[in-house]
């Protein structure tokens, strides 16, 4: 094998792509991107949300067709029309969102791609080569468990046995850190060491700095779909000068923030259990407060109840048992309206379907928790003047980027979308803002705005609980973290949040370890022993 | 009222529902939702009479209307698949154009004289198992006996074969599935054809084999839109469509025959005499479905039933979100 960091020009490329351009309507989202993999690299593919990282490599895997450029596999140009052409030629892509089916076992998701069985299953049989295979490159997962039945970071290990079935030599992994627990990271990068160690190359996807300076032996830096540096060896570059090429400015890592000065709890949940949308156990027996003026961070890895929790204490899910209180009032499966006149905020995870009304203007939008009362309301009427009023001033407020405030919202990129709804959200001052996501797939200024948005409602004495995947997210907001498993409140970390034991303590609690009073209890959870038989959620933690 | 007699003629309605209610579901496990299975089944009911009067071969009549179920079907594909259009509102335009042509076409076929139908026989030794053996074996249209092997084929298609685990994919995550190479739109194709040959069998069986004859929209009586609701009452699983297809068969030839004798159990019967309350039990199938449908049509509860999760939703590959 090659020294992974061979410049020999006539080495075999794996892939080379030239000059690609790919539009989509009113964006280009690569403009001209060259972009080249050696055999055994790890190639990092470091760039902001948005910046065009998934639609290069959607090109490269066949699902998108590039608009103009070349690309060559093996040094021989190529033409995929469908991503079986691209598994043809050993280009596997390891998606964001798992190409799973969730109602099948892992075996069969296997075999989906395979040539055989012809006709029966055979599942028996293929359920222990699929068990061989695991052993092999030392990602154990049950063969016969559903899909949907794994943890997010099994499912993962299901996708890259996939594509190794599949004969790919070159993996693609599309941010395949954003759904894992610190730990589960540090397998996957064990995992990808020991595949490159086995010939293949692998192009790593990320927006985070740091994993890009852990894993890649080099980098190619997109910003706003063009290549500012291409193929640069991990040696030679600082974190800084990573972060200037991909923001293009020079980014602070610390916000500023005033001490935590709570005052009386806002929220309180007191032994809350919830089920989740297939009728499953997704919330059992969750307390804690959020007192104004606070922050509280809420971790975990994703699908473990988090969506449901804000949903309980919105009233847009039904609380089995337990009760929630807003400001001393209780509210447990109140109306939402009833909620939202108790002063509170809702910044939804899904902002194009449950955070706004895609075809309605950004002044329908902005008051559509105002149009009930006056000045916009006057008793059956509407006063329209009123409202485009308001929603102007909003708008210069927020810094709202758009033609007028008579345009769909459907229409604006995602952090103006989500200044719409902060500024919804946040200029009824409420009492109580729940957070999910609130930064998701946007890019480092509008993540800041929306930061600093957040922590002005704080200063204003709001009681914030803030729901959030970006562990640095939590620290860099939170006064205190608590952290979800499987629908339980695991333990929470407070006083100096940033520290590399806190990092290490939440990763475990987000696998299932309980932390009480200071010590990790690693029993409680472990094998899913609490967890009864008939309720499939408790997903099995292998570890 | 020997109710040995009504299970047998239960069995043998069940059937006609039977072929209808597996069609709609393999239809569905492929992501889409056809309602038109009334329309699909007139049409067959229609033309298997039709073709059976005119060549005087019932099962030339059975072919050319599972062939003509497919067909129409393909209607409802173009504009779901391709055009990506509401599937509801397709699938209720079918139940009309099927209505209408098969009436429109059908006319004078009521008085167009005798058919051959096909034939009904008893299975050797198992018609002398007791019991069961009267109500499943004895006397029985071929079509019942076909029924019974239709079950536990479809069953193991859908679970232990390649096929059939594309036909899940296909219906649970069609991305998943197109991203390993299984051509998303031609298998959907091919399950609505699939869906409308066996709305057609069904139709066939109306006319040539349970109840024969044409009798316009009467001879499906609302059929269609029981099987359609059988599918979600069934949870997309084959052995309990077919559990509920025999259950509707023998409730419908139950309600149809208490209302037979003037006495019940020894007493008067008061279906006999007031036959408001027979319109009334004739009304519980649809009154069922309606209900079905209705929580059906919720999409939350659809989950907790098992629906595929991509019922009713056209596949565009590489949309955002997935
Ligand atoms: N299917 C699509 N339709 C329309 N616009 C898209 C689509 N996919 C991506 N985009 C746009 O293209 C740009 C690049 O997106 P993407 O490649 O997903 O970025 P990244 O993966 O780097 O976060 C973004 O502005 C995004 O909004
Ligand atoms: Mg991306």
């Amino acid at each position: 094998m090659p020294p992974p960091m061979s410049t020999d020009n006539t080495a075999i490329c794996p892939v080379k792509m030239v000059g690609i351009v790919k539009r989509f309507p009113g964006i280009l989202a690569n403009d001209h991107v060259d972009f080249d993999l050696r055999k055994g690299e790890i190639h990092a593919l470091l760039g902001e949300n948005g910046a065009g990282k998934s639609t290069l490599m959607n090109v490269l895997a066949g699902l998108y067709r590039q608009e103009g450029g070349t690309i060559l596999v093996n040094n021989k140009p190529v033409s995929f029309s469908s991503p079986r052409d691209a598994i043809k030629a050993g280009i596997g892509m390891v998606h964001q969102h798992f190409m799973l089916v969730p109602s099948q076992t892992v075996t069969e998701n296997i075999l989906l791609g395979m040539e055989e069985p012809r006709f029966f299953l055979r599942l028996k049989e293929f359920d222990a080569k699929v068990a061989e295979l695991g052993e092999r490159f030392g990602m154990q997962v049950d063969p016969r468990a559903k899909v949907w039945q794994l943890s997010v970071g099994e499912q993962q290990r299901v996708e890259l046995l996939k594509m190794l079935t599949l004969g790919a030599q070159v993996l693609i992994m599309d941010e395949p850190t954003a759904v894992l627990a610190p730990q589960e990271i540090e397998a996957l990068f064990v995992t990808l060491r020991a595949m490159v160690a086995e010939g293949k190359s692998i192009i790593f996807i990320s927006h985070k700095l740091q994993e890009v300076m852990a894993i890649a032996d080099r980098v190619t830096v997109l910003r706003k779909g063009k290549v500012t540096a291409a193929g640069v060896k991990m040696e030679g570059v600082t974190r800084q000068e990573l972060a200037r090429l991909m923001v293009g400015r020079d980014v602070l890592f610390k916000l500023d923030k005033t001490p935590c000065n709570p005052g009386e709890p806002v929220l309180t949940l007191e032994d809350v259990y919830a089920e989740n949308d297939k009728g499953l156990p997704s919330l059992r027996g969750v307390s804690f407060q959020v007192r104004a003026g606070e922050v509280v961070g809420l971790a975990g890895v994703a699908g473990n109840g988090q969506v449901e929790l804000t949903q309980v204490i919105n009233g847009l899910r039904r609380c089995t048992q337990g009760q929630v209180r807003l400001n001393g009032k209780e509210i447990t499966n109140r109306p939402v309206l009833q909620a939202i006149q108790s002063g509170m905020s809702y910044i939804p995870e899904d902002r194009t379907h449950v955070g706004s009304s895609p075809n309605l203007s950004i002044t329908d939008n902005v008051i559509m928790k105002s149009y009930r009362q006056p000045p916009i309301a006057h008793g059956w009427v509407l006063d329209g003047a009123k409202a485009e009023h308001i929603a102007g001033e909003l708008k210069d407020a927020y810094e709202i980027i758009a033609p007028t405030i008579h345009t769909p919202v459907r229409l604006l990129s995602g952090g103006n979308l989500q200044r719409v709804i902060l500024a919804r959200e946040i200029s009824g001052h409420p009492t109580f803002i729940a957070a999910v996501q609130p930064t998701r797939g946007l890019d480092v200024g509008a993540i800041e705005g929306v930061h600093r948005l957040l922590l002005a409602q704080r200063e204003a004495g709001a009681a914030i609980l803030l729901v959030s995947e970006e562990l640095e997210e939590l620290f860099s907001l939170s006064d205190r973290i608590l952290v979800i498993y499987e629908g339980r409140i695991m333990g929470e970390i407070t006083g100096e949040l940033d520290t590399s034991a806190n990092v290490e303590t939440i990763g475990l609690m987000m696998t299932g370890s309980q932390y009480v009073s200071g010590a990790l209890k690693e029993e409680m959870n472990r094998g899913g022993e609490n967890i009864s038989p008939g309720q499939p959620q408790g997903m099995v933690q292998h570890d | 009222m020997d109710l040995i007699i009504i299970l047998q003629a239960g069995v043998a309605t069940g059937t006609i529902l039977l072929f209808a209610t597996i069609g709609e579901l393999l239809t569905e496990r492929s992501g889409i939702l056809n309602l038109g299975v009334e329309g699909m089944m007139l049409i067959g009911a229609m033309s298997a009479y039709s073709t059976a009067i005119a060549t005087g071969n019932p099962w030339l009549g059975l072919l050319v209307a599972i062939l003509a179920g497919g067909l129409i079907s393909q209607v409802h594909a173009v504009i779901t698949i391709k055009l990506q259009a509401d599937q509801v509102v397709s699938g209720l335009a079918l139940t009309f154009l099927g209505a209408g042509t098969s009436l429109v076409l059908g006319e004078g076929l009521s008085k167009a004289g005798t058919v051959s139908l096909l034939p009904a026989f008893s299975i050797p030794l198992l018609d002398q198992i007791p019991i069961l053996g009267p109500i499943f074996f004895t006397r029985q249209s071929v079509m019942v006996y076909l029924g019974y092997l239709l079950v536990p084929l479809v069953w193991y298609y859908i679970n232990h074969t390649r096929p059939g685990m594309h036909l899940r994919a296909v219906g649970e995550y069609p991305a998943a599935a197109d991203a390993l190479g299984i051509n998303v739109a031609r298998l959907r194709y091919f399950y609505v054809f699939v869906g409308g040959a066996l709305a057609g069998l069904a139709g066939a069986t109306i006319s040539l084999a349970i109840s024969p004859g044409w009798f316009s929209e009467l001879t499906t009586a609302g059929q269609g839109w029981i099987a359609v609701g059988l599918v979600i009452f069934a949870q997309w699983d084959p052995v309990r469509a077919a559990f509920g297809s025999y259950m509707f068969g023998a409730l419908r030839r139950l309600i149809l025959d208490i209302q037979g004798p003037m006495t019940l159990f020894g007493m008067a019967n008061p279906f006999y005499y007031n036959p408001y309350l027979g319109f009334f039990l004739q009304m519980l199938p649809y009154a069922f479905t309606i209900i079905v449908l209705v929580i059906g049509s919720r999409e939350a509860v659809r989950k907790r039933l098992g629906s595929p999760a991509a019922l009713g939703t056209p596949y565009i590959r590489g949309e955002r979100g997935l």
